[in-house]
């Protein structure tokens, strides 16, 4: 907190105190937390980070609350994993995989709901809430359970199964809508003005969406204190995607890492691509659409950050991928098979995306290339459940010999 | 008829703290125009200079979004219930 000295507009630059807002009240635009660079500057280090706890916390200087009293299930500083299997397969000799998947409730949403729950215990809320595609879910139940909140989770009903268990289990309520990830936003937003809670991705998304930078310092950190050449992310709203950027040019900027020239990579689902289709037209404008993926984690028809993640692909000289929905578990397998990790739908999405990024020649051999894995594969059984075919015998040598004749 | 809208927190201290305003108007762009007479600043806050829905404002009519319908010449009678909603929210990525 001893940083963020406001909230600013980044549609017409107004200022307002640091208050559970989100929306500018003259022209709607998003608010951003704002930071005395300088004093950061002055604070921190390289011996500075290194010297601190092993979880997203050693950044605390670049985020908007005080890490002592941070809502913490130890979030972050997941592994940076050399894929030499997946490289040589596609070809790229330097391909790291940043596992997401490995945090406290297996999402990288542990980054943005730990910001968020440790403000909404300084604003003295009672009642954490979200809409959610289900990721997000698990995770503010799990923080709400921690810091001794309430909470509400409300998610499409058409949820994976492993997600809404994965939540409820933290003794939330849950509330299944009918209807699309947009309609649960929808409503979100009108109970956000209604009941006095901390909704994370609403009236805390200034706060929350900061906990995703933490994505950028810690692959910059991994590599050795530089930026990739290229980052392949799957994008939904598109919040993580420009944060991870902001991130990288943050360290640029305190001089903790050389100068940025990394290409941001966006790759969502077929079945629900408005951020791509508007970079394939060519325009700013993110035309929203009814979702249909298999890559439910990505459902969201109306990205809130659409725009502002067009305008990161235009700066780093980027692109985005659309990947065709049977790539998707292709990809999971892609990954799994060759590096031991399994993600789920939106993990595919990225791999998938990643090999016809190299396909085209985006991505050349030679060039540091990070692909961000943000939530686990047990959390989508239902997409890969019929390719798996265990075999069944009794537990005889003859039964194992006849089934498996040449081990 | 009157039609009545739903106002969102950040709107409020332009309809003296009012959640729910009534207009008359048969499509949302007489909408704005009725609610600028009782709210002079409101349709400013709307729509941008020409006259075409702000990039982070959502309009919903029965829930759906006005960008699946006809935009600012969706039809609106008195049985709809009409939102507006600030576009900043967000879930996964």
């Amino acid at each position: 907190m001893a940083y963020a000295t406001a909230l600013k507009c980044r549609e017409c630059g107004r200022e307002y105190p640091t208050d559970p807002l989100n929306v500018c009240e003259f022209c709607f635009g998003p608010l951003e937390v704002k930071y005395d660079y300088e004093a950061i500057g002055r604070s921190i280090s390289r011996d500075s980070i290194q010297n601190g706890p092993i979880t997203m916390w050693r950044y605390e200087d670049l985020l908007p609350v005080d890490a002592a009293n941070a809502v913490d299930l130890q979030t972050g500083f997941t592994p940076l994993i050399k894929a030499t299997n997946l490289g040589r397969i596609l070809g790229l000799d330097h391909l790291y995989i940043k596992n997401d998947a490995v945090n406290p409730t297996n999402s990288f949403k542990d980054r943005v709901v730990s910001v968020a729950a440790t403000k909404a215990v300084e604003y003295e809320f009672k009642t954490l809430a979200c809409a959610s595609t289900g990721n997000l879910a698990g995770s503010v139940a799990a923080h709400a359970a921690k810091a001794g909140m309430s909470s509400y989770i409300f998610i499409p009903s058409d949820l994976e199964r492993g997600k809404v268990v994965g939540a409820a289990i933290y003794g939330p309520t849950v509330v299944a809508i009918d209807g699309s990830y947009d309609d649960v936003n929808r409503l979100c937003s009108e109970l956000a003005d209604t009941y006095p809670w901390a909704f994370v991705n609403i009236n805390m998304r200034p706060y929350y969406a900061e906990g995703s930078k933490t994505l950028g310092y810690e692959v910059a950190e991994q590599l050795g204190w530089q930026a990739p050449a290229h980052c392949v992310v799957p994008s939904a709203s598109g919040s993580m995607f420009t944060k991870i950027f902001k991130g990288l040019n943050e360290f640029e900027d305190l001089g903790l890492i050389p100068k940025v020239n990394t290409h941001m990579h966006m790759t969502q689902a077929e079945g629900c691509s408005p951020i791509a289709a508007a970079y394939e037209a060519g325009t700013t404008r993110v035309r929203p659409v009814k979702p249909n993926t298999i890559a439910k984690s990505l459902a969201i028809g109306n990205p809130a950050d659409g725009y502002y993640s067009l305008k990161v692909i235009e700066d780093s000289h980027g692109d985005a991928t659309i990947v065709p929905e049977e790539e998707v578990v292709e990809g999971i397998q892609l990954l799994a098979e060759n590096e031991g990790i399994f993600t789920e739908t939106a993990g595919g999405v990225v791999i998938s995306g990643l090999k016809r990024l190299v396909e085209r020649g985006a991505i050349k051999r030679d060039e540091v290339t990070v692909a961000y894995i943000t939530g686990n594969g047990l959390k989508t059984i239902e997409a890969v459940e019929e390719l798996v075919n265990p075999i069944h015998i009794s537990p005889t040598m003859a039964a194992f010999h006849e089934q498996i004749p040449n081990p | 008829m009157a039609i009545t809208v739903r106002i969102p927190a950040p709107l409020r201290k332009v309809t003296n703290d009012k959640d729910r305003v009534e207009v008359e108007a048969e499509n949302l762009a007489d909408m704005v125009d009725a609610m600028e007479e009782q709210f002079p600043g409101i349709k400013e806050r709307l729509l941008d200079e020409s006259g075409e829905l702000r990039h982070f404002v959502n309009i919903y009519v029965n829930g759906e979004d006005v960008q699946f319908l006809d935009g600012l010449e969706t039809a609106i009678g008195a049985s709809d219930e009409i939102s507006i909603v600030p576009a900043v929210a967000g879930g996964q990525s």
